[in-house]
């Protein structure tokens, strides 16, 4: 076994998982909801992707870009209308209202594409590599890597250094006092779910370019991102990606060893950080 | 017409109810201290100006225009900005940032802006990367007062800005008012601390048991008249 090539290609695939992490860890960082059916969101918007590819003979990255404002309106909308009315003191309305949009949203994709896996062609992308000294590296692999790492760095930038993010760290601490600045809850919690979908389009992007998906596929990618978020610490992005990393290792060292091992691995890895850090690597939330 | 009033106000908690018909007057310019012992509906009746408690829409007038259905962000959008009781600072937000986002809802331009803020309090431009929370109660009090200003308000509700506070510190406090009245706000203070509350005020009203029980000016008013408002009149 090439030690260094396992460990490269964990921390890239580390990368897809941040993605697939980073959406939720925002959501969750900010109104504390549990999204149940980020996944088969995730899903969703490669599916999106996928038909704008095939009616419209675009090229993937365009057709992620033009599904981006689709997803965020939706992701608005999602919030405004239906998931603001589950927030409040018992934790119980959010998780059984997403355990059920999952539902909802497989079965809906399943009447509108059938059980067929399908896969976006990215043309040629998938099988591009770079040489970088003794190893070699998937050109997408690398790509969703960093993207993963730009995705991260925004967003902090966002909500560390802007005025959205400042509303958003102020209505996470206190509503009833952000709406004493003039803050308007309802309206940060859908942008933030908003900007939270965007994300999963970016996730769904390389999800769909990288492996074949299917409509019932997204509660096994939830569990990746549940994973990275817990082992980075609710609410920091940088813990995400650490965790997205951590797991991304964990697995491509665990099939090297024996490829039965892969999933398994990165479990494994979950639990034993979290029995050496329960509350994660970088916590920054105080609950 | 006055700046802001009251009209048979009424308020409820649940079935509680903590305000029966109270009529206040704050005229442009003015400053009125509301005291009244705990329970007397004080905090309800700032939490009913500023929109944390919504009531009927024609109980509360600005400018003579129904507000009292407004939710507070609305509230803030019309001139009204409110110092809660226990400062409420972020605890995720500097103390510059908490400066900032009180100017989320700015309904105009005015006077008040980081830097105008940082002369009424300059210990704050010192401190103004640390958390908000890492300051002491004095500063904090500031940071809370000086977000509740960057909106430029019309009329700053100041909910018990003394408690828990020491003396030189609150007399620290109460000396950045009359800036702040000159840049034209309309203030009211509710306070417990009555003689801090007769120094600034231009008018006080008593409240007990959720009613309005004796008005006038503070030079206007005796002690006894007070300590019968307070405590009601056979509790001397």
């Amino acid at each position: 076994m090439n030690w260094l090539d396992t460990i490269v290609q964990g921390v890239l695939l580390g990368g897809l998982y941040a993605l697939f992490a980073a959406g939720l860890s925002l959501v969750f960082g900010i109104m504390r909801l549990v999204n149940l059916a980020h996944g088969d969101l995730i899903v969703l918007a490669a599916f999106l992707v996928l038909l704008l590819v095939t009616t419209l003979g675009l090229s993937p990255f365009v057709a992620a870009v033009i599904a981006m404002p689709v997803m965020f309106a939706l992701g608005w909308v999602l919030q405004f209308g239906l998931l603001n009315r589950t927030l409040g003191n018992d934790i119980l309305p959010p998780l059984l209202v997403t355990f059920g949009l999952s539902i909802v949203i497989q079965n809906a994709l399943l009447e509108g594409f059938s059980a067929d896996s399908r896969r976006i062609s990215a043309g040629g992308l998938e099988t591009a590599s770079l040489q970088l000294g003794p190893i070699s590296v998937g050109t997408m692999p690398l790509l969703t890597f960093l993207s993963a790492v730009a995705v991260i760095v925004g967003l902090n930038l966002l909500f560390y250094r802007t005025a959205l993010g400042r509303a958003f760290r102020a209505t996470s601490d206190d509503r009833e006092t952000a709406g004493l600045m003039g803050i308007q809850p309802n309206r940060v919690f859908a942008t933030a779910t908003g900007l939270a979908m965007v994300v999963v389009t970016i996730a769904a992007l390389y999800l769909g370019m990288r492996a074949n998906f299917d409509p019932t596929m997204g509660p096994a990618r939830l569990i990746y991102a549940f994973e990275a978020v817990i082992i980075g610490g609710l609410g920091s992005f940088w813990g995400t990606l650490a965790g997205g990393v951590i797991i991304g290792v964990a697995q491509t060292v665990g099939a090297s060893i024996n490829p039965e091992w892969q999933i398994l691995a990165g479990h494994i890895a979950f639990l034993l950080v979290l029995l050496i850090w329960p509350r994660g690597l970088f916590p920054r939330a105080v609950d | 017409m006055a700046l802001l009033e009251t009209r048979k106000l009424t308020a409820f908690y649940r079935d509680f109810q903590a305000l029966f018909g109270v009529d206040i007057r704050l005229e442009e310019g003015e400053t009125l201290a509301i005291i009244g012992a705990n329970g007397a509906g004080k905090t309800t009746l700032l939490r009913s100006l500023s929109g944390l408690i919504t009531n009927q829409p024609g109980h509360i007038l600005l400018d003579g225009r129904p507000i009292g259905a407004m939710p507070a962000p609305d509230v803030v959008a019309q001139g009204i900005a409110m110092v809660p009781e226990g400062r409420k600072l972020f605890p995720s937000l500097t103390v510059e940032e908490n400066l900032q986002i009180g100017a989320y809802g700015r309904s105009g331009s005015g006077t008040w802006t980081l830097g105008t803020v940082y002369d009424l309090f300059p210990v704050l431009k010192e401190r103004r990367n640390s958390p908000g929370t890492a300051l002491s109660g004095g500063q904090q009090q500031m940071v809370a007062i000086g977000r509740a200003l960057m909106s430029n308000p019309r009329v700053l509700l100041c909910d018990e800005i003394s408690l828990g506070l020491a003396p030189v510190v609150i007399k620290d406090i109460y000396a950045a008012f009359p800036r702040i009245r000159e840049a034209g706000a309309s203030i009211i203070i509710v306070e417990q601390d009555i003689g801090q509350a007769l120094k600034v005020a231009d008018r006080v009203y008593c409240m007990m048991e959720g009613r309005i029980t004796l008005s006038g000016m503070p030079g206007a008013i005796s002690r006894d008249d007070i300590h019968a408002a307070y405590f009601g009149a056979h509790a001397r």
